[in-house]
């Protein structure tokens, strides 16, 4: 008989919930046969742990005597420029952000060793952050200059809102060209001398429910360390992409936009990160708890890495230049035996996402939900879908006359 | 009885200019492979070396070395992981050049064996959380 969420949540508040990770759960099901499973099963959780560049954290700090009109000026929080297009004393710190006099690219490969990411670590750890800011004045908001320390405590609000994160699959970047790259996928050595690779693969959430026939806008999840909830389709959510017979994207498809206060998330599951070559970002840790409702969603969630295919792009040419060409697919258990076949070629493969914290991750939300100080809710909304016609379209550039 | 060791070498500003390792293969018959070499703008020293020959040779160069006013260190210690900030990725594997990292293949942690290492530093600026860290 199929489950709801609602008793579910009666079983996780008794301590009886019957859960395990998206990893375990492939043994279970193996043990138990699906129906068994899929009756004494009441969530399977999952997690990743990787650089999601586009995250970010929105502020309010609280207004000084006299005002300050934060909005329309200039504030930097540890010398790392931050958006003001707000309300007064309203702002918005994305992962990528940069101090005005980072060298960046200016000698190939630049650091990037501080910027957005690395002040939203700093603040979660509890660090203090100087804020300097310019203003231009007006009646009711006179002042115009402000320096001062500040710390995430004292602040009304500290919001993690990543617009995009995990990824439901990604690419496997190598280099066809001579010279060596430095991307966002890591370096990569000339020649296909190595392939990386970022996803859990099997633990990630969105392999696990496919279809998102579980996942949707308003589930709670685990966040940096804390609770928050899915709250959109993150950008560039394309879930018509061509997929295995079980329904598993070949290629990147949904994305999640996740939400959740910052104050009681934590730096070991936020880290600033510092790509070389390529920028600075934010390595963010995400767990999604999967309710087995049927024996359907549970096959879902047994997917292994043999079942996922990932596509292997150049980054030399075919990734910049928007190019449709693929050199083949891999699976996951391909790319986790260190090496792939890439034209003929034994490449070594090296991975950009952590699965050792994916493990963690569904593991301590297995622990929260097993405590009964997680339950889980019913989505206010499903993600947009295979039907839904949501896509990722390029730019087509217009060119404007003079 | 034979020793290889990779040993990091610190010349003052007065040594520069000698021929310091040539004395090392002539006179203690050792054979050398150096695996970096750089002079700071203070212009002090700083050799990285894979030191091989025979036991009771190797102790006397090392000796003379210390003589000749040159500090050593052992290079195992130079460069090392922050096991805090390390995640455990995996985005150093593939770029170290002697294969001293490696992922057990059953944790899928990231196992890093400082004897293979031969502190190019080529990890440093390639980890995304800045977990190695170089100190010479």
């Amino acid at each position: 008989m199929p489950k709801t969420i609602a008793e579910i949540n009666e079983k996780i508040k008794e301590g009886k919930a019957v859960v395990f990770t998206a990893e375990e759960i492939i043994e279970v099901v193996k043990e138990k046969g699906v129906k068994k499973a899929a009756q004494e099963v009441d969530v399977v959780t999952t997690g990743t742990f990787g650089t999601m560049c586009s995250s970010g954290a929105y502020f309010n700090i609280g207004h000084s005597k006299p005002r300050i009109k934060l909005g329309g000026g200039r504030v930097y929080f540890n010398d790392v420029l931050v958006y003001t297009g707000l309300g007064a004393v309203d702002l918005f710190l994305g992962a990528n952000a940069l101090p005005d006099d980072d060298p960046r690219n200016r000698v190939h490969p630049g650091e990037f060793n501080y910027g957005g990411g690395h002040v939203i670590e700093e603040l979660v750890a509890g660090k203090d952050i100087r804020l300097v800011a310019t203003a231009y004045g007006t009646d009711c908001y006179p002042r115009k200059r402000l320096e001062t320390w500040i710390n995430i405590k004292d602040m009304n609000q500290a919001t993690l809102f990543n617009i995009r994160n995990a990824y439901q699959n990604y690419n496997v970047a190598v280099n066809l060209s001579e010279k060596t790259l430095y991307t966002y996928m890591g370096i990569l050595k000339p020649r296909l001398g190595n392939a990386n690779y970022s996803s859990a693969g099997q633990l990630s959430p969105l392999f696990n429910d496919p279809y998102y026939k579980t996942i949707g806008i308003g589930t709670r999840i685990f966040l940096g360390g804390g609770t928050g909830f899915i709250a959109w389709q993150g950008t560039q959510h394309n879930p018509d992409v061509p997929r295995t017979d079980k329904g598993v994207p070949k290629m990147g498809a949904a994305t999640l936009a996740t939400i959740g206060d910052l104050k009681q998330m934590s730096p070991r599951w936020l880290i600033g990160t510092s790509v070389l070559g390529y920028g600075c970002s934010l390595t963010v840790g995400v767990g999604v708890p999967i309710p087995i409702l049927s024996e359907e969603i549970l096959e879902y969630t047994t997917v292994t890495d043999a079942d996922i295919l990932a596509s292997v792009i150049d980054y030399s040419d075919t990734f910049p230049n928007l190019k449709p060409d693929i050199l083949g697919e891999v699976s996951y258990a391909e790319l986790k035996s260190g090496k792939i076949k890439v034209k003929g070629k034994e490449v070594p493969t090296a991975s950009l996402s952590s699965y050792p914290r994916a493990v963690e991750i569904a593991t301590i939300l297995k622990d929260w939900i097993k405590s009964g100080k997680f339950t889980l809710t019913e989505p206010v909304e499903p993600l947009p879908g295979v039907e839904s016609g949501v896509t990722i379209k390029s730019l087509e550039e217009r060119p404007i006359e003079y | 009885m034979a020793v290889s060791k990779r040993i990091v070498l610190r010349f003052p500003r007065r040594l520069v200019e000698r021929p310091i390792i040539y004395r090392l293969v002539k006179d203690y018959d050792l054979e050398f492979n150096i695996l970096k070499a750089s002079i700071t703008p203070e212009e002090e020293g700083l050799l990285v070396l894979e030191l091989k020959g025979d036991q009771k040779e190797y102790d006397k160069g090392i000796n003379f070395l210390v003589k000749a006013g040159v500090k050593i260190q052992s290079l195992s210690q130079d460069v090392t992981r922050n096991e805090e900030r390390c995640t455990h990725c995996g985005a150093c594997v593939t770029v170290c050049p002697t294969g001293a990292f490696r992922v057990d293949p059953k944790t899928r942690k990231v196992l890093f064996d400082n004897k293979k290492c031969i502190a190019c530093g080529l990890c440093i600026s390639a980890c995304p959380p800045r977990a190695m860290e170089v100190h010479f």
